[in-house]
């Protein structure tokens, strides 16, 4: 950090200032002006914590997905199917249950299976040749959508929180004041903020496991150099088996989580793929912190731009990938 | 004076006119082709035909960058709705507020325009990374491309889209009659054919040829890598583009569904199913798609299934396909006369 610093000192000014300015928006009681200029408080307050929990999301389905492309080079386009399986698989073990929590582990146990599954049956037949097992993904992606759509519907699933989680919770941010001079609180669905935080602590779980563990050392081997490693002696189809079943259980754990914020409902596979692609190619392939970053990104993007011009949000999207294409091929956090 | 004479002959005859050249298969499916309106119905001409012709082209503008440049890029149903949107756009649709009414010889050569630059702009962004990257970056971009017409009312009307997108009265032929509408596909699915042909046989699609086999060695010999690429995605365009015409022309309209996931990635099982090596495989994986498409719910109806599986026997169909035939049915085909020209015993070439 002290290195960028010194290397360039007018970004880090600037990052600096940004970072000063957010800071003053999100605590600071906004003057007139500012009101008239960019709406009240309140909608950029929940603009910006909808952007973060739905980063938060996004970063659950992004990471298996850089996971498996980092080992296996396998952009799996069946992908956005996993997670529409697993918001399916919590839903309805939820609904029998009753447990909200018991959701988590069926999901990622069911899609974490599948994903054995396909690994061994499928992908490991066509090992190094990219483009087949791209086309096999979209193959399988294409059945598992009809399927489900048969089994399940078309209808909207929504998997309700247990009565601890659901409510608002009193924030210490102020979003206005009242005449009489009360500070006025925001109010935020604790479910949200708890799902945030269950993948921030994911998240940093992951990075630990990756940076100082056995398993993640292999993993990160097989990163930069799968044949060498098996040279080692390392058992690599093990862990090409053990991460792809992993990665597709996040989606799982993933589409549980959407399942609670938003809705269940066919055509969400689609979304959440093409979300992951965006931010993987924002954050720099098989990157763990570039997923973090990028799913923040896209999040607040989202977000944002829903909030202040709907009718270009998606280009707003579309621009960040553009920007970090044109300057930075191969991801904001990706090595090239 | 005798030996000059029999050489000259020789020489002719080994150099036979280009019009004998053309295999005689090429005749027959020509011939075939020319002929079909006086024995099939209007449904078979308009829908089959001039579907198959549409869905054809496009699936070739994405062999020619697959097949020849190596870029498998999901684009291209994105780029004829494009060309479809801007035809609506700047000619004359039912949507009178946005649609601009400018004559024909304007609003066609100007959609091809649009589609060809926003094609050169998301090419030379794809061709940033390389290989399996292309697949991602296009689909990010084609889905992109389906959420903002959806979303954008001021351009691109929304959810609804444009309708009432005809064709112009030319020669006072009625385009969108099933005969007119017939020869007119054809003609073109003839037209971007024969191009795509002619390309990779051209220095340009040499060399593209050469940058998709070894872009390193390419560089070393003086081609520009990225601006082939880039050159090979503009080209491709414009025969999406071409087709997204004709197809926005043959429902007259033309909505944000048009370039949904959904057909985005129909482009490329036709394309996969017919066989990315040669420009005929994508008409062959065309007509397959259609023929499915338009029958497939009466064949399951009839063994007793929901007709809305189409979509699974699609999907299955294309796992079986990359499975077991990667280069399509022209794979098989080919596999199949290649075991064909072997002697069973020693499997040794037989003479022909």
């Amino acid at each position: 950090m002290r290195a960028f610093a010194s290397r360039h000192p007018f970004w880090t000014a600037l990052i600096a200032l940004a970072v000063a300015i957010l800071l003053w928006l999100i605590f600071a009681v906004w003057p007139k002006g500012l009101i008239e200029v960019i709406g009240r408080k309140k909608v950029f307050l929940n603009a910006l914590f909808n952007g973060i929990t739905l980063g938060g999301l996004y970063f659950l389905v992004a990471s298996g997905f850089t996971l498996i492309f980092g080992l296996m080079r396998n952009v799996n386009l069946a992908h956005g199917s996993l997670y529409l399986l697993g918001g399916y698989v919590g839903f309805f073990v939820a609904d029998w249950t009753g447990y909200w929590l018991l959701a988590f582990p069926a999901a990622f146990i069911v899609v974490g299976a599948l994903g054995i599954l396909m690994q061994i049956f499928v992908f490991r037949r066509m090992e190094g040749q990219d483009l087949r097992q791209t086309l096999v993904t979209i193959g399988i992606s294409i059945v598992m959508a009809d399927l489900m759509l048969w089994g399940f519907g078309g209808d909207f699933y929504n998997i309700t929180p247990p009565e601890w989680l659901s409510g608002p919770m009193e924030t210490f941010f102020v979003t206005g004041q009242k005449r009489s001079g009360d500070l006025v609180y925001m109010k935020y669905p604790v479910v949200r903020i708890a799902i945030f935080a269950a993948s921030v602590v994911i998240g940093v779980g992951m990075w630990l496991l990756l940076n100082r563990t056995r398993i993640g050392m292999m993993v990160r081997a097989g990163v930069d150099d799968r044949e060498m490693l098996s040279a080692t002696g390392a058992r690599i189809q093990l862990v090409f088996v053990g991460v792809f079943a992993f990665g597709a259980g996040l989606a799982g754990v993933a589409g549980v989580v959407g399942g609670t914020f938003q809705s269940v409902a066919p055509g969400e596979d689609i979304r959440f793929l093409l979300a992951s692609l965006v931010v993987v190619i924002v954050g720099g392939m098989g990157s763990i912190p570039g997923a973090a970053l990028g799913a923040l990104l896209i999040g607040l993007a989202e977000q944002f731009g829903s909030v202040y011009f709907p009718t270009y949000a998606v280009v707003l999207t579309f621009l960040i990938m553009v920007i970090v294409l044109a300057f930075r091929p191969q991801g904001l956090l990706g090595r090239a | 004076m005798a030996v000059e004479d029999t050489r000259l002959t020789a020489t002719r005859r080994t150099e036979a006119r280009w019009i004998e050249r053309i295999p005689l298969a090429y005749w027959v499916l020509g011939l075939a082709l020319l002929m079909m309106p006086a024995f099939a119905n209007d449904f078979v001409l308009y829908q089959i035909f001039g579907w198959t012709f549409i869905l054809g082209m496009i699936a070739l503008s994405l062999m020619f960058l697959a097949g020849y440049g190596g870029m498998v890029s999901l684009l291209q149903m994105s780029l004829a709705a494009l060309a479809g949107y801007m035809v609506a756009i700047f000619g004359t649709s039912a949507i009178e507020t946005i649609s601009m009414g400018w004559p024909w010889y304007v609003s066609i050569p100007l959609a091809l325009l649009v589609t060809v630059l926003f094609a050169t702009i998301c090419g030379w962004l794809a061709v940033r990374t390389e290989g399996i990257y292309t697949i991602m970056i296009t689909l990010a971009i084609a889905s992109a491309f389906f959420y903002f017409t959806r979303q954008n009312y001021v351009v691109f009307n929304g959810f609804s889209g444009f309708n009432g997108v005809l064709p112009p009265d030319l020669f006072g032929v009625d385009w969108r009659g099933p005969k007119a509408f017939y020869y007119l596909t054809l003609f073109w699915a003839t037209v971007s054919y024969l191009a795509v042909r002619y390309v990779s046989k051209a220095p340009f699609g040499l060399a593209l040829q050469g940058v998709r086999d070894n872009p390193r060695r390419m560089a070393a010999l003086g081609y520009n890598v990225t601006a082939h690429r880039v050159a090979a995605y503009a080209f491709a365009a414009l025969i999406a583009g071409v087709a997204g015409i004709l197809l926005t022309w043959q429902s007259a309209q033309v909505s944000p569904g048009t370039a949904g996931i959904g057909p985005v990635v129909d482009i490329l099982v036709i394309a996969v199913i017919g066989g990315l090596r040669r420009p005929i495989g994508p008409f062959i994986g065309a007509l397959i798609y259609v023929l499915l498409k338009t029958f497939a719910v009466d064949v399951l109806i009839s063994l007793g299934l929901a007709g809305e599986r189409f979509q699974l026997l699609i999907g299955i169909g294309f796992l079986v396909i990359v499975f077991w035939s990667p280069d399509g049915i022209l794979g098989l085909w080919d596999r199949w006369k290649e075991n064909r020209g072997r002697d069973p015993l020693t499997g040794e070439r037989r003479e022909r």
